[in-house]
């Protein structure tokens, strides 16, 4: 039984909601309407799931004094604070007159949220740029054709995409400056690209899909 | 922590302290110096091209130093670059020029702080556009942080123009319905009613005492949505269940990273309009007339892009020569 409800409930709901797209009607809509409920319960519920799987892998971590088990604490603390500000001023906010949101300007959630979390992530997405700097200069060479196809393109789009290209192609006629050629190869071959991958993409999915609203795709059971 | 990288940790923070509290503010170079600095920048570069093509090429902390001066140094210059208007921006602004006032526009936050530098700018261009226009907005994420970067939005359009805090209404110019799980389900079930997915915003108002959303029942009672995305769940998403199955006219600013993926559905129609990354943020400011971070902002990304490109290209120089070498 272990196997077979869950092979079931995939079964319905999967058939249902490839039946609502074609036909929005009674009572598939009831169906669509129900299960995506369901959809955003479970959504919700695995937010918590993962929030306390990381407290869990963390508060291991200490406790086995791994190697970086300083930071595992940073990860409880900073959780246990922005848990803390968020519910007290969510409590708080509830029953002010007139009512107000934790992440409402002004509360202590809304100043760690700017200050803190996004400083921190903003930081640590920007080092992005120094890794594509040293990349570039490291490991982005010209080897055959295809890689250097992708050096012209990255050229051209780099350099259109900031006004420095219009300035250094003023001289050439209309239409053919370095933003019009960023735009036609952003326009055209990427876009034949991108097709070419979401059509392949698709039809793997809709394959894989298919499998596993059959059944005969079980690996996301776990074991085969 | 060892000598060296204390010493260089409290170089950085004399400097910081010096920029917050010596220095005078703003910061500015006259043109005359930024010129200086672009061309000493120039022969930096020229140094480490023939530094190269001798076979001896710079470590990464050289790199990594350049870098951060090229993203650094232009946030004080005085550069005045012409931004060329791209047409699927103008597309954008096109649609919300076109909407009458009273108009209400449904606007997705579908992001979070990594991203905001490039989409931050967007939306706050968007929201003080449509403050200035009597244009209602109803905000919303699919993202956990999106409701509040939407807050951000509405903060900056307030600093900036100090009488829209009391020209522009909560409740009745703009909404924050917050977050909802789900992914694109959330958008389905928005097909069908708002309320189902949003009983209550923000503030935990009821949806029907607010004024706004009285006779908001779901997409067709909107006139136009805007998406600013980062990934999963976000404009592809959007696309895919609001516009193909209800018809719901979209525009979109997205991150340089995903804007490509999504020029298959700009060509097709079912987007009006996209944004895309930094350089986009800056044609809208400039289409609405609000100059903002993004223009502040692409002096520096100029920069940087050119300093990647002369890597690229000091580096494939040098690969080349070697490869004849070995011949």
């Amino acid at each position: 039984m272990k196997r077979e409800i869950p092979i079931a409930i995939t079964f319905i709901v999967g058939t249902v909601f490839a039946l609502a797209y074609f036909i929005p009607r009674e009572p598939f809509s009831l169906f669509e309407r129900q299960f995506g409920d369901w959809f955003g319960i479970i959504a919700a519920f695995a937010i918590w799931l993962g929030a306390l799987n990381l407290m869990k892998i963390s508060a291991m971590k200490i406790a086995r004094k791994k190697p970086d088990f300083i930071y595992a604490s940073l990860i409880i603390l900073s959780f246990l604070v922005m848990i803390f500000f968020g519910f007290y001023e969510g409590y708080k906010g509830l029953f002010a007159e007139p009512q107000f949101s934790y992440r409402d300007a002004g509360t202590g959630f809304n100043w760690l949220y700017e200050y803190v979390y996004s400083a921190l992530s903003a930081t640590m997405f920007a080092l992005l740029a120094f890794f594509v700097a040293s990349a570039s200069y490291r490991a982005f060479r010209a080897r055959n054709l295809e890689a250097t196809l992708l050096l012209i393109a990255a050229f051209f789009v780099m350099l259109g995409r900031v006004p420095v290209g219009d300035m250094l192609t003023t001289w050439m006629p209309i239409g053919y400056t370095m933003s019009d050629w960023a735009n036609w190869i952003m326009s055209v071959p990427n876009t034949a690209g991108q097709r070419a991958i979401m059509i392949g993409i698709a039809l793997g999915l809709v394959s894989t899909s298919l499998r596993i609203i059959l059944g005969l795709e079980r690996s996301y059971l776990g074991g085969e | 922590m060892k000598t060296k990288e204390f010493i260089v940790t409290a170089i950085i923070i004399v400097v910081l302290l010096l920029c917050k509290f010596v220095l005078p503010k703003p910061i500015q170079f006259s043109p005359t110096i930024s010129w200086i600095v672009t061309i000493l920048l120039g022969l930096v570069f020229a140094f480490i091209f023939y530094l190269t093509i001798k076979g001896k090429p710079v470590e990464r902390r050289i790199v990594f130093l350049l870098v951060g001066i090229s993203l650094v140094v232009p946030f004080f210059m005085q550069f005045k670059l012409p931004l060329k208007i791209s047409p699927e921006v103008q597309q954008v602004y096109d649609k919300l020029a076109s909407l009458p006032p009273g108009s209400k526009v449904l606007a997705s936050f579908d992001y979070d702080p990594p991203s905001a530098p490039e989409l931050q700018p967007m939306a706050e261009a968007f929201v003080k556009y449509a403050f200035e226009h009597d244009i209602k907005i109803i905000m919303m994420g699919l993202w956990p942080q999106g409701p509040q970067q939407a807050n951000q939005a509405v903060e900056a359009a307030f600093e900036e123009n100090p009488a829209l805090r009391d020209q522009v209404k909560y409740g009745v110019d703009y909404v924050n319905l917050g977050f909802q799980s789900g992914n694109e389900f959330v958008v389905l079930r928005m097909g069908e009613s708002f309320k189902s997915m949003f009983p209550s915003d923000l503030n935990y108002t009821p949806y029907d005492s607010i004024p706004l959303l009285k006779n908001v029942s779901n997409f067709s009672n909107i006139d136009w949505s805007i998406n600013f995305s980062a990934g999963k769940p976000g404009t592809v998403e959007w696309i895919q269940v609001a516009v193909d199955r209800y018809n719901l006219p979209m525009s979109a600013g997205n991150t340089a990273v995903q804007a490509p993926m999504v020029y298959p559905y700009l060509n097709a129609g079912q987007l009006l309009g996209l944004m895309g990354g930094m350089s986009g943020a800056a044609e809208f400011e400039k289409l609405t007339n609000l100059p903002g971070k993004a223009t502040t902002f692409l002096l520096s990304q100029t920069f940087a892009h050119v300093v990647v490109i002369l890597f690229i290209i000091i580096g494939n120089v040098a690969f080349l020569r070697s490869r004849k070498e070995t011949k």
